[in-house]
């Protein structure tokens, strides 16, 4: 990867608001360059999108997230990617990962109620014939979400110092 | 009976508070103030170093080291300077705090030179009585470096006058598109040169207090003396983290610097350009963590200036004068904030600007 794109990609990583303009300036590169390099980075499916990290305790968000450890049996060829393929389908599935270790997909999923994620284990999931078996773990507290403190947003330093 | 103010000092009672003191007391008001006022990295200091000062508190290291510091971190801060800056002292450098005595004389540098002490404003300020030119490059607040050339010319005016040398080379590791060469160094200037500097800010340490000095040995044992009865040593723990910052740093070629380098790099490329932009005529700072824009075109000085843009933008940035006359029509601002923080504050700015230059 060119030197340009993986800064952007820092960059953004850091803070999805920059500017093409301003991380050329930063960058010492003409902004056009720039916007032309973060274009085909999301072309290319690079940058899959750009979003936002919420504390959703801060704003009395209701909703329940639960990890879910699924055993499936691979499918010959196929391998593990048509059943993940297939749950991925769900849009309560926020983020879906092949797992080395004693289980094989994890699922964290995101509900309203308590009894919404149990209707997705009950009634979704195990329908798939290759599932052997799942364990559901509700996340009760979250501390750093995607790198970010979720206690720690108060400046340290002084505001103006020699 | 004489009042509590008689029983001062008056040498003491005649220093003037801080500059910008008035600043920070204005900022602290203004809840949605964005400062660039800060002299410190945003960096926390790396969690290693953090470790390494709570293992030593843990292993009970809480007694005084020997005046001179760590006899370990000595060697290490031999080392680094030999293979950073090819300065050669041997492990007997002093960390510690200065006192100082003696009329100061303040020596102009313009933006016309790059900031940079040139040899004719220096012969211009010495007089008989001259004894020691204190050389604080790469500069805060104008992010000016010397370069080797501009070295050679101060040098010899230095030997000319036969001047003793103190040189602040705390941001000797934040520099940008060139290393860092120290006027201790060259030729024959080792024995007329103290050199200080310390762990703040390349390694994010502002809180730990740690600095050192390396000097001949007479000046060093002289200093010794100073020391042994001020403060005896250094914090042991902050010792035992620079110790390991040295360490850890040299297996890896200071990769946390270097990230913390580079990082600094993009945003003062960044400032710079937005200034030159919105008008005002920038230097390029080549140091530190500071640009230091001349401010001179919007009709203000750099006290009014500061002033209103705080009040009416929101926006801390340090006056120039806080540093010295030559600095009245300049402000500092420090870049050792995030991105978008200088983009939240350039763009207040640049309304600021906009509106003093159009009206």
């Amino acid at each position: 990867m060119k030197k340009l794109h993986s800064d952007i990609l820092q960059m953004l990583a850091g803070d999805g608001r920059l500017s093409a303009k301003d991380m050329a300036a930063a960058l010492g590169e003409d902004a056009a360059v720039v916007r032309g390099a973060v274009e085909e980075l999301e072309k290319s499916g690079v940058i899959l999108k750009y979003g936002v990290v919420v504390d959703g305790e801060k704003i009395g968000k209701d909703c329940v997230q639960a990890l879910i450890e699924v055993r499936v049996t691979p499918k010959s060829e196929k391998g593990f990617d048509e059943i993940a393929a297939d749950i991925g389908e769900f849009e309560e599935v926020k983020d879906l990962y092949l797992m080395s270790g004693a289980y094989d997909l994890c699922i964290i999923i995101e509900g309203k109620t308590l009894r919404e994620v149990a209707l997705f284990v009950s009634e979704k999931l195990s329908r798939f014939e290759s599932v052997l078996s799942t364990a559901t773990h509700f996340i009760l507290k979250k501390y750093k979400i995607d790198g970010a403190s979720v206690r720690d947003s108060g400046n340290k330093r002084l505001a103006v110092q020699a | 009976m004489k009042g509590a103010g008689d029983r001062i000092n008056p040498t003491v009672k005649e220093i003037k508070p801080s500059g910008i003191r008035k600043f920070f007391d204005i900022a602290a008001e203004i809840p949605d103030a964005i400062s660039l006022g800060v002299g410190e990295p945003d960096f926390v200091t790396p969690w290693n170093v953090r470790n390494a000062a709570v293992r030593s508190i843990q292993k009970g290291y809480t007694s005084y080291t020997s005046n001179r510091g760590l006899k370990q971190l000595r060697a290490e801060i031999s080392e680094y300077l030999a293979s950073r800056f090819d300065l050669h002292y041997c492990a007997d450098t002093v960390p510690g705090i200065m006192l100082a005595g003696g009329a100061a004389v303040p020596v102009p540098t313009y933006a016309e030179d790059g900031f940079v002490l040139t040899a004719a404003n220096l012969e211009k300020a010495i007089t008989e009585k001259t004894k020691v030119l204190i050389l604080p490059y790469p500069n805060n607040p104008t992010g000016a470096v010397m370069d080797k050339s501009a070295l050679d010319e101060i040098t010899a005016v230095i030997k000319k006058y036969d001047l003793s040398v103190i040189s602040d080379e705390i941001y000797a590791e934040l520099t940008y598109g060139g290393k860092h060469i120290s006027v201790c160094a060259a030729d024959g200037m080792k024995e007329r040169c103290v050199f200080i500097s310390g762990f703040s800010k390349a390694f994010a340490m502002t809180g730990w207090r740690l600095g050192y000095v390396a000097a001949p040995k007479e000046i060093s044992a002289a200093m010794l003396k100073i020391h042994q009865y001020t403060i005896m040593c250094a914090p042991t723990f902050a010792q035992y983290a620079a110790l390991y910052a040295l360490k850890e740093g040299k297996t890896e070629d200071y990769a946390d610097v270097s990230y913390m380098r580079g990082q600094y790099d993009m945003r003062r490329k960044y400032l710079v350009s937005r200034f030159n932009s919105m008008g005002l005529d920038c230097f390029t700072p080549r140091g530190a963590f500071y640009a230091f824009p001349c401010v001179k075109k919007t009709g203000l000085d750099g006290d009014a200036f500061a002033e209103r843009l705080l009040k009416q933008k929101h926006v801390a940035v340090v006056p120039g004068s806080a540093f010295g006359e030559s600095g009245r029509d300049f402000v500092r601002c420090s870049y050792a904030c995030s991105l978008h923080t200088l983009s939240d504050a350039c763009a207040r700015i640049e309304e600021f600007v906009g509106g003093l230059l159009r009206g």
